[in-house]
């Protein structure tokens, strides 16, 4: 009843505070996440706080070891936080499901089906009926230009075709969001820079809502309506900025040139001893 | 793999390469045979063997040996393949199983099956079920051990990428973990089948009643070793056979549609 009542209220604001996207749709409150290795205790994820709103891209950029991969895998519902809540559209994240996608960094492609099983396999696990799968099939192998390569096996693809693959995988179950881990930090970069575009097309057309996890401050600058600054040891959200950059988004823009020396500066400010407790609210 | 143009030539190279090295081999044996280093009632000719193996087939007593042997190979081999990929499953997944039953299987792998026989037949009584049952030890653990490995060899990102596709038990097993363990089965499949066929030979060379390990018993007591040599030709041809249409062709699929193939 509770969520009910909360989610009618936000509809009614909507209109008000956001033209373009929606209600909050994932949230961390105060997320708190230890590592017990047999020497030590580290603290990936230190009171992390974020609320990602529906249609929303948003970025989370820091250096590797800074827990973002452990921010993205708690929202995934494949970790569990020691402390703090986290919701999805109200209801607190217990388990991995499918309204929440999950892309990797590495192609998590089953290499005994080709591309076009691959991409049903979300499918035919939801239960969907045969001709629904086919058609959701084709529609986003078509989204992600795959279709000419539907019967060709995962090793046989290059790859920036295994993570378009990966991509079209996440997008047929046509989830409420999509959660991803550096997916293209394998990639060379030229490669690279063609996926961010398609991906920019991609989530326009489809208004998905994207937390998008990288190391690359440029990519970050140029997918995200926001980009979140992490710092590691503790892992903490330092920085929220906000880009309000026409799209599609060219890697040579000056404005995201510009944009991504900021979040740089942000990344490479000393983290400053006896920081509070709290985090930081973003 | 269908499509592949047959290259004749190369072919036909290879199998006078092949022809040659066997027609040396026959050439050896009737020189030694005709030095008569053992007595010729020892060490027959090949053409003494090869009279043998056309006399026992027009009666049709090698065609019975092979049916008896093989449908008691058949049953105890596809019980252990049930029994062992369960076990084995069950060890990859859970650790308790893994330290208890997986430790056990293990040590049994080093015990030469044909050692349960005198239990088998105390247990089951001199009948087809001992003898399957002496199969079936042969090839469990074998069976066990690899689908083990395929269970601890899947890397852990299929499985997560299983979950997040919100995958419950039964599709985590039938979808991700089946396939993914195939290529260590595939091995599991072929070492289990020559265990079996071992343990099988060996049984029936003790228990005798029907299949090729009597009949080679048989040869011995007439002292006709052409008989011996023939149906030790007819084993090595079965388990040739066997491994060339079967095994080998399973194993190269696999291989090649999970992409291991050195390409």
């Amino acid at each position: 009843m509770a969520v009910e009542i909360r989610n009618q209220e936000r509809k009614e604001e909507r209109p008000l505070t956001e033209m373009q996207t929606g209600g909050e749709l994932l949230a961390l409150s105060g997320v708190s996440r230890h590592f017990r290795t047999s020497r030590h205790q580290t603290l990936a994820l230190d009171h992390v706080t974020l609320s990602i709103r529906e249609g929303e891209f948003v970025c989370i950029v820091g250096p590797s070891g800074c827990g973002k991969s452990t921010l993205l895998n708690i929202a995934a519902g494949l970790d569990h936080p020691d402390e703090g809540e986290v919701t999805f559209d109200g209801r607190p994240i217990r388990k991995p499901g499918r309204e929440r996608m999950l892309v990797f960094q590495e192609p998590a492609l089953y290499p005994w089906l080709n591309v076009r099983a691959n991409v049903e396999l979300g499918l035919k696990i939801a239960g969907r009926k045969r001709a629904e799968r086919r058609q959701l099939v084709d529609r986003y192998l078509a989204l992600v230009n795959l279709r000419k390569f539907e019967r060709a096996y995962i090793h046989e693809l290059s790859g920036g075709m295994k993570q378009r693959a990966q991509l079209a995988r996440a997008l047929a179950v046509e989830p409420r969001m999509l959660l991803m881990d550096e997916p293209f930090a394998a990639l060379d970069a030229q490669t690279r820079d063609t996926l961010q575009q398609e991906l920019q097309e991609i989530c326009a057309r489809t208004r998905a809502t994207v937390l998008f996890v990288t190391h690359n401050v440029r990519e970050s600058v140029i997918l995200g309506d926001r980009v979140l600054v992490m710092t590691p040891a503790p892992g903490r959200l330092k920085t929220s900025i906000p880009v309000d950059l026409p799209r599609p988004r060219g890697p040579d823009s000056h404005a995201v040139v510009d944009l991504a020396a900021r979040v740089r500066a942000e990344l490479q400010h000393e983290p400053v001893p006896g920081q509070p407790e709290d985090g930081y609210a973003i | 793999m269908r499509f592949r143009e047959w290259d004749w030539q190369g072919l036909a190279l290879k199998a006078v390469r092949i022809g040659l090295f066997y027609l040396a081999l026959l050439a050896l044996w009737q020189i030694v045979y005709e030095l008569e280093i053992w007595s010729r009632l020892l060490l027959p000719s090949p053409q003494e063997v090869w009279k043998q193996i056309r006399f026992y087939t027009d009666n049709g007593f090698i065609q019975d040996a092979v049916q008896t042997s093989m449908k008691r190979l058949i049953i105890g081999y596809t019980l252990s393949l049930v029994i062992g990929v369960a076990i084995g499953m069950a060890a990859g997944a859970h650790r308790y199983v893994d330290e208890t039953l997986g430790s056990l299987v293990l040590g049994m792998q080093s015990l030469p099956s044909i050692t349960w026989l005198p239990l088998a037949i105390l247990w089951f009584g001199l009948n087809e079920q001992a003898i399957i049952f002496v199969v079936l030890m042969g090839s469990v653990c074998a069976v066990a051990i690899s689908a083990r490995a395929g269970i601890q060899g899947i890397p852990p990102l299929y499985r997560r990428a299983a979950l997040s596709m919100g995958a419950n038990r039964v599709q985590m097993v039938r979808y991700t973990l089946i396939p993914a363990m195939a290529p260590s089965m595939a091995q599991g499949l072929k070492l289990g089948w020559s265990f079996a066929w071992r343990s099988l030979m060996a049984g029936e060379l003790l228990f005798l009643s029907g299949g090729l390990g009597q009949a080679l018993d048989l040869g011995r007591n007439l002292n006709r070793m052409s008989l011996v040599i023939a149906i030790m030709l007819v084993i090595v041809a079965i388990g040739l056979i066997m491994d060339r249409l079967l095994f080998s062709r399973i194993e190269a699929w696999v291989q090649e549609r999970w992409g291991l193939a050195t390409a």
